[in-house]
Formats: structure tokens, C-alpha cells, sequence
């Protein structure tokens, strides 16, 4: 995938651009800043964190935890020590300065060495804080978002428990899936004692676009997914739509975007039986190219009056693109940031697979929680597909300099 | 790759470790000349050490499996008393063996398949170079966990000839109730019993452990017996040889003195113990009294860094701190979960139960994973 290096660099360019300027690059105050940023290297400094707009990598590791200590020191602690490990991993570095194989023979290595000799990837960290974290425990309750609220059972939802909610997630996302293992591994082991894994996800394919140089990829019914997503380049829609503005609700927030996650099961052996004509009335995109059946090409807008011979319109009144598609939503955008997984089989001749969506935005409640309500209700694809896992969590702005840590806002 | 800080100790060792050449292997010379380390090439059917002696202190063996079997590595005393082992080395991989050794004659094995005596080759360790127990506080500390393992034997023996003699007498709730209590001393001085090889297996194989057409003895048998066949008619002879097996154990562990890294390897190797077979449930499959074993585990690890705890004071108070904080979590933990003068069943505990109990594992096994390096590290 050379091109994606190239990418990469290019994309790492244009956030600077899009957020007119303000990610600066900060290598003085950086100690494991290298003297020029590498090709597959992304900034871990800077106004937002990376992982979000940075141009979707291949790989995703995603983990929640739950914090097991009633510490707060302790936890801080943590969050310090996490974020100095996530600066040097996303530098291309081991966990700790010793590393996998420095350190005294006699003690286990600092680093577990599985991504010795491995480029950095374009590996980012990103880290957020879920509700149940606002609880009594550490005196979040007065600094709790109103965005951050539980959100609410859709129709049709099986959530397993277990696979959902936690009190932090990681997001590692790199162009080899054994770098984001590495560093969601790594923080894992840091936070023995302080936070235990709740679940974790792999993810093998990136199912969204989050910038304009990146060809669309396909999601497990093979279909071209996140076309009409927002994209790195787009400053004054992610101004609008992703970023948390001051005021919005606590300050330690402004400047940062709320997390969905929906692991969402595809029945892929029923869909692939389906004919051709029936998956693209369903996703009311052509299969091939991705245009909308209104129209030609991929990036033409949906037109969602035009009638077919029949008097129909070309787009099903309950097509996925038509109810998920911002024009029939007030508007509403999110950036989407989903990779497909298969995990392994379910136990009746069938692939556990399907996508694991992310989405991004300035409030849950006004974007996410409104287009999955409709498509909970509406969406013909349902007959396909099974949420079995949710989660929501509060991404706050990036880290100015290596004297700053995640959770300082909050905790401060 | 290696940064210069590496390696202090063996940096030292470097300087006096003998490099033998070693006839056939084209390695030896650099694989262990840069790090002090004695590289060993095993295969399916040969075990090269690139040195056949070494000067007495720390000394490390860095193995290497080009075979096809997954293999172990073990350095013995007389006696076939194993001073250090690594387990379970998949093909390809390689792995480390720290161990100290003062002077005298051993024996290296690699065991292909894990099984049978292995490929033996002589180690010869001379000179007295500074051994770790000149620290007046380590050498204490051997003599103390000597002190907790005399006062475990005996009543290890004790509860083993009550357990045994109510199998022979047919009063089968009598030995349910006396299995996990045994087996409690038992699985306290664990590091002990380990060092003496094969006399671990014949006392506590797991069934799942048994290579085809091995015979099974020991207390999971008598477990299973117990609880499966519920018939103790025919259970006599294994009773008689447990009895016999924990008296060797018993009379061989009065000789018996741990390193200071060995006791710490040791408290880590216990709670190791835990997180893999108790917390699954998989070490008493049929009368599912894990959480005993769990208890003494514990306990046991606590007792070796209890006769460490002076040095480990010394060199690093906070460490210390933490590590009594989290052994009394776990203990806070796993008290949720007694009842009477026992403890619940592995069974009745729910995936939480077990989870938090994980987790507790996980933050005492972390920090408890720096002491091998702290004492070593004088």
C-alpha cells in the first residue's frame, strides 16, 4: 500500500491546514521528537488528537477499561505514564526507554518487544473518557458533559453488556495491525492494578474516508462506505459538525469530539444470497461504483426525488443512504471512522463478521442519537444486521507538550 | 539496539565467563561474546551450549528452539535438583535463563517434546566469585523462607497422612474435606517442590498433563477418585505412593536453600500459578476447591517477599509499600469468597467473581515481576 504512505505525510500536512494553522509542531518541547517528522510518523502533539481527522490507517486495536482502583492519584498517575508511553510509541519508539531487551535480565522487559524492528505505521493513540467514569468515584460528577448522557436503547438493539460501556477507551489505529496491538498491549500492562480490560476490538480494514486523498473503501457487504463522510480538509464542516466549541458544555472538552461505537454483527452469509438488484435497492447505492442510484458517479450528490418508470423513486424511501444521508437529517454530519472484523465464527457455520463503527461529533445526542433512531426504525439493512455493542465516550482536545498529560483538563 | 546502561550485572559476569568453544557450532563465539550470555541451539535431537563452564555468580543462558517440537531448558544439580528451568519454548523462539550457580558440577538438559530426561551436557561452575547472599539482608532472607518451608513440611506431611489414611479407610467425606487442606501446605512451598524435577509431577499431574500410556498418580488422581468414580476401593496404592512421593519432598526440601532470585521467581512463579490455573478453574477440575490453592498461593508468595521484604526496603520503599497494598487487596478479595474455614467453590463464583479476582492478580503480579531484579541488582 505505497500510497498510503504517501498519504499519509500529505495528510499530516493538510490537518495543519484545516485547522488553519494551529497544530504546530512542537519537537522543543518534545523529548522523543525526532529531528524531522518520519513518512509513516503522526504528530502525538497538538491542538487534537491524532486518530481522529488523521487519514483512516488500516488497522485498528480499540479497548475499553474499567478503572478498578478508587485512587484518584492512582489514576492520574496512570493517565501520565500512559501518555508518555503513547508519545514514544506513535514516535516509532518502545513503551519505555528501556525497551524489550535493555533493561536488567533479571526483570521482565519494559517494552514486550512485538513491535521491535516494525516502523511506527502512522500509529495514533486516542484516548476517551465514558460516563460511567463521572460517577461518585473521583469527583468527576460537577465536570460530566450533558453530551456525554447514556444514550438510549434504539429498536432492535442486542447489546451484550460485557462488549460495551467503559470507563476509558483506547483507540489505536496504525497501518499494521501488529503496531496498534503493541500499543494497546503496552497501556494494558501499564494500567495493571489501576485499570482492567473491559473488552477489546480488532479491526482488519478501514470502512471510511476521513480525507479527501484517500480512495472510499468497502465494508463487508462490499460496498463502498463513509462517501459522504466529513473529511480533513472540510475546516468549516468539522468546525461545525466534530469539534466541541467553548461553551458547549464543560471546558475541558472545548476543542475535543465525542466517540460512537456500534459493533455492529453483519449477517454476511444472508446478505450474500441476496441478488444484486435487492443489496443495491437496500443500500441505494449502485455496487460497483458507489453512485447513488439517482445518479452517476461516486461523490454525486443523492437525488432523492428522482422517479423511476414505475413512479418510484430511484432511491427507496427506505434506503440506507436516504436515511442516513445528512440532507434528510437536518443536516446532521458525523465523521465516521469504522473498520470491518471478523472474529473468527459463531458456532453455527457462520463468520462473526462485521463492522465496528466509530463516529465522531461535537454531540451524540443531536447527531448520532437522531440518524440511528431513524435507521433503527426504518432502515431495510436492519434485516442484516445486529448492534451488539455500544459505547460513548468523551474525546477531549490534544496535548500541547510533553509537560501535559491526558486528563489534565479534567482532573486539574 | 542494546543502550550502553544495559545489563549491569551481566555486564559484569562478561568479563569472567569462560567462552568455551564449542566443536561444530559456528555461533558460539559471537552469539556469546557481546552479552556475558551462553547461547544454547536446541533442536529435535541436539542441545549445543556454547559453554561448557563458567565462573560462579549470575549466569545466563540465552536458548534458542531451531527444532520442530516445543522444548524446556534446564540447568540441574546433583541430583537432577533443577536450579533453574524454562518451560514451554515454542519453535523459533528464543528465551533466557538467569541462574545462579556456585561452584561446583551441573548438568544442562534440553527436552525436546518436554519429555523424558532430555539431551544432557556437563556445566562445570568454579572460582567463588561474590554470590548474591553476601548481602548480610539476603542472606538472611534465604535462612528465613528455609525457616517458612521447615514449618510447611511438617505439616504438609501431617495433613497428607490424614488425607491418605482416610482414602485407605474408605471415608470418602472425611478425605474431601481433607483434600484441599493438604493440598494447602502443599501448594505453599511450591517453588520448593518444583526444584526437585520429576517429584512434582508424580505428586500433582493433572490428568490433562499425562502423556499417552503415563501412569497417573498423585492427589488429582486420588481428586478424581473422590469425586468422579466416588470409589476409593482400589485407591490404596496411589495413597501409598503420594504418602511416600511428599515424604521425599519433605526430607529432600531440609537441604534446600533459595537464592534471593530464586525466592523472588519464585513469589512471581506462585501467583503465576494462579493466574493460569486457579482463576480457570483448571487445577481441581473435580472438586472445584481452586480457591484453597489460590490461598496458599498467595500466601506463599507473600512469605517469600515477607523474607525479602528487608532488602527490599532497603533498595526500593515504595516498591515495598505497593507490594503490601496489594497483597492485602488481594487477601481483602479473596476473603469475599470464605466461607467457614474454607472457601467457596470455583464453580459458584460468577465470571465477575472470577474477573475481579484476575484483576487483583494482575496488579500484585506486576509489581511483584521488578523484585528478581531488585535483589539481584545489589
Amino acid at each position: 500500500m505505497k500510497r498510503r504512505k504517501v498519504i499519509g505525510l500529505a495528510g499530516a500536512g493538510v490537518v495543519g491546514a484545516a485547522t488553519a494553522g494551529t497544530v504546530a509542531w512542537r519537537m522543543a518541547d518534545d523529548p522523543v521528537a525526532p529531528a524531522a517528522p518520519a513518512p509513516d510518523r503522526i504528530e502525538f502533539y497538538g491542538e487534537r488528537q491524532a486518530g481522529i481527522i488523521t487519514p483512516a490507517q488500516d488497522r485498528l486495536h480499540f479497548v475499553a477499561f474499567d478503572v478498578i482502583t478508587k485512587d484518584r492519584d492512582a489514576l492520574i498517575d496512570m493517565l501520565q505514564s500512559w501518555t508518555a508511553a503513547a508519545a514514544r510509541m506513535t514516535a516509532g519508539k518502545e513503551a519505555g526507554a528501556l525497551g524489550a531487551v535493555g533493561g536488567v535480565p533479571e526483570a521482565p522487559p519494559e517494552d514486550t518487544g512485538e513491535a521491535l524492528g516494525l516502523p511506527a505505521a502512522d500509529l495514533t493513540i486516542t484516548i476517551g473518557f465514558g460516563p460511567s467514569l463521572f460517577d461518585s468515584r473521583f469527583g468527576l460528577r460537577a465536570k460530566k458533559p450533558a453530551a456525554l448522557a447514556d444514550l438510549p436503547k434504539f429498536p432492535g438493539d442486542t447489546l451484550d453488556p460485557g462488549i460495551s460501556g467503559g470507563d476509558l477507551c483506547i483507540q489505536a489505529c496504525a497501518n499494521d495491525p501488529q503496531v496498534a496491538v503493541h500499543a494497546v498491549r503496552n497501556l494494558a500492562r501499564i494500567g495493571m492494578g489501576v485499570v482492567s480490560v473491559r473488552w477489546s476490538q480488532l479491526g482488519f480494514g478501514r470502512t471510511s474516508s476521513t480525507s479527501t486523498s484517500q480512495a472510499t473503501p468497502r465494508n463487508l457487504f462490499g460496498f463502498k462506505d463513509g462517501t459522504a463522510n466529513l473529511k480533513a480538509e472540510e475546516a468549516t464542516l468539522l468546525d461545525e459538525h466534530l469539534w466541541v466549541h467553548a461553551g458547549d458544555g464543560p471546558d475541558w472538552m472545548a476543542g475535543g469530539s465525542y466517540m460512537v461505537t456500534r459493533k455492529i454483527r453483519m449477517l454476511i452469509e444472508t446478505w450474500d444470497r441476496t441478488s444484486l438488484l435487492e443489496q443495491e435497492t437496500i443500500v441505494g447505492r449502485d455496487k460497483g461504483e458507489g453512485a447513488p442510484l439517482s445518479s452517476k458517479a461516486e461523490f454525486d450528490e443523492p437525488d432523492f426525488a428522482v422517479e423511476g418508470d414505475d413512479g418510484e423513486p430511484l432511491i427507496a424511501q427506505d434506503a440506507h443512504v436516504r436515511l442516513a444521508h445528512p440532507t434528510e437529517n437536518n443536516g446532521v454530519r458525523m465523521l465516521r471512522r469504522g473498520y470491518n472484523f471478523v472474529d473468527g465464527s459463531d458456532g453455527l457455520g457462520r463468520l462473526n463478521a462485521g463492522l465496528f463503527f466509530i463516529s465522531y461529533q461535537r454531540d451524540p445526542h443531536k447527531q448520532f442519537v437522531p440518524v440511528q433512531t431513524k435507521l433503527a426504525r426504518l432502515d431495510q439493512m436492519n434485516e442484516y444486521i445486529r448492534h451488539v455493542s455500544s459505547g460513548l465516550f468523551a474525546c477531549p482536545p490534544g496535548l500541547a507538550a510533553a509537560d501535559d498529560y491526558w486528563g489534565r483538563s479534567l482532573f486539574g | 539496539m542494546r543502550t550502553p546502561r544495559l545489563l549491569a550485572i551481566v555486564a559484569a559476569a562478561a568479563a569472567t565467563v569462560p567462552l568455551a568453544a564449542c566443536g561444530g557450532n559456528d555461533e558460539a563465539g559471537t552469539a556469546s561474546g557481546a552479552s556475558g550470555k551462553i547461547t544454547v541451539d536446541a533442536s529435535d535431537t541436539e542441545c549445543k551450549v556454547a559453554a561448557a563452564e563458567s565462573d560462579a555468580g549470575t549466569v545466563t543462558f540465552a536458548i534458542t528452539n531451531k527444532g520442530n517440537k516445543v522444548t524446556e531448558f534446564y540447568v540441574y544439580a546433583a541430583g537432577d535438583r533443577v536450579m533453574g528451568e524454562v518451560e514451554n519454548i515454542a519453535p523459533s523462539l528464543s528465551r533466557e535463563l538467569i541462574v545462579e550457580l556456585a561452584a561446583g558440577t551441573y548438568e544442562t538438559a534440553c527436552k525436546p517434546g518436554m519429555i523424558g530426561k532430555g539431551i544432557r551436557n556437563a556445566f562445570t561452575v568454579s572460582g567463588s566469585a561474590p554470590a548474591l547472599t553476601e548481602d548480610a539482608k539476603l542472606a538472611q532472607a534465604t535462612k528465613d523462607y528455609q525457616r517458612y518451608v521447615k514449618s510447611q513440611t511438617g505439616a504438609l506431611i501431617e495433613q497428607t497422612t490424614a488425607f491418605v489414611n482416610a482414602v485407605k479407610a474408605g471415608d470418602i467425606e472425611k478425605a474431601k474435606g481433607l483434600f484441599p487442606i493438604a493440598r494447602t501446605y502443599w501448594e505453599r512451598i511450591e517453588p520448593v517442590a518444583e526444584s526437585f524435577g520429576d517429584l512434582d509431577p508424580k505428586i500433582d499431574a493433572r490428568e490433562a498433563d499425562l502423556a499417552p500410556g503415563e501412569k497417573w498418580t498423585g492427589f488429582h488422581k486420588l481428586e478424581k477418585d473422590l469425586w468422579v468414580s466416588k470409589d476409593v476401593s482400589k485407591s490404596g496404592p496411589t495413597a501409598d505412593q503420594l504418602l511416600v512421593d511428599v515424604q521425599t519432598i519433605v526430607d529432600k526440601s531440609e537441604t534446600v536453600t533459595l537464592s534471593p532470585v530464586q525466592l523472588a521467581n519464585g513469589s512471581k512463579g506462585l501467583l503465576d500459578e494462579v493466574a493460569s490455573g486457579k482463576i480457570t478453574g483448571e487445577e481441581d477440575t473435580f472438586s472445584h476447591t481452586d480457591l484453597w490453592d489460590f490461598a496458599a498461593n498467595v500466601e506463599g508468595s507473600q512469605a517469600a517477599i515477607a523474607a525479602l521484604r528487608p532488602a527490599i526496603e532497603e533498595k526500593d520503599a515504595a516498591l515495598a509499600k505497593t507490594l503490601d497494598e496489594r497483597f492485602a487487596s488481594v487477601e481483602a478479595a479473596l476473603e469475599k469468597h470464605r466461607q467457614g474455614d474454607g472457601w467457596a467453590l470455583h464453580n459458584t463464583l460468577s465470571e465477575a467473581d472470577l474477573k475481579v479476582l484476575s484483576d487483583e492478580i494482575n496488579a500484585l503480579s506486576e509489581p511483584i515481576s521488578k523484585v528478581a531484579a531488585l535483589v539481584a541488582g545489589k
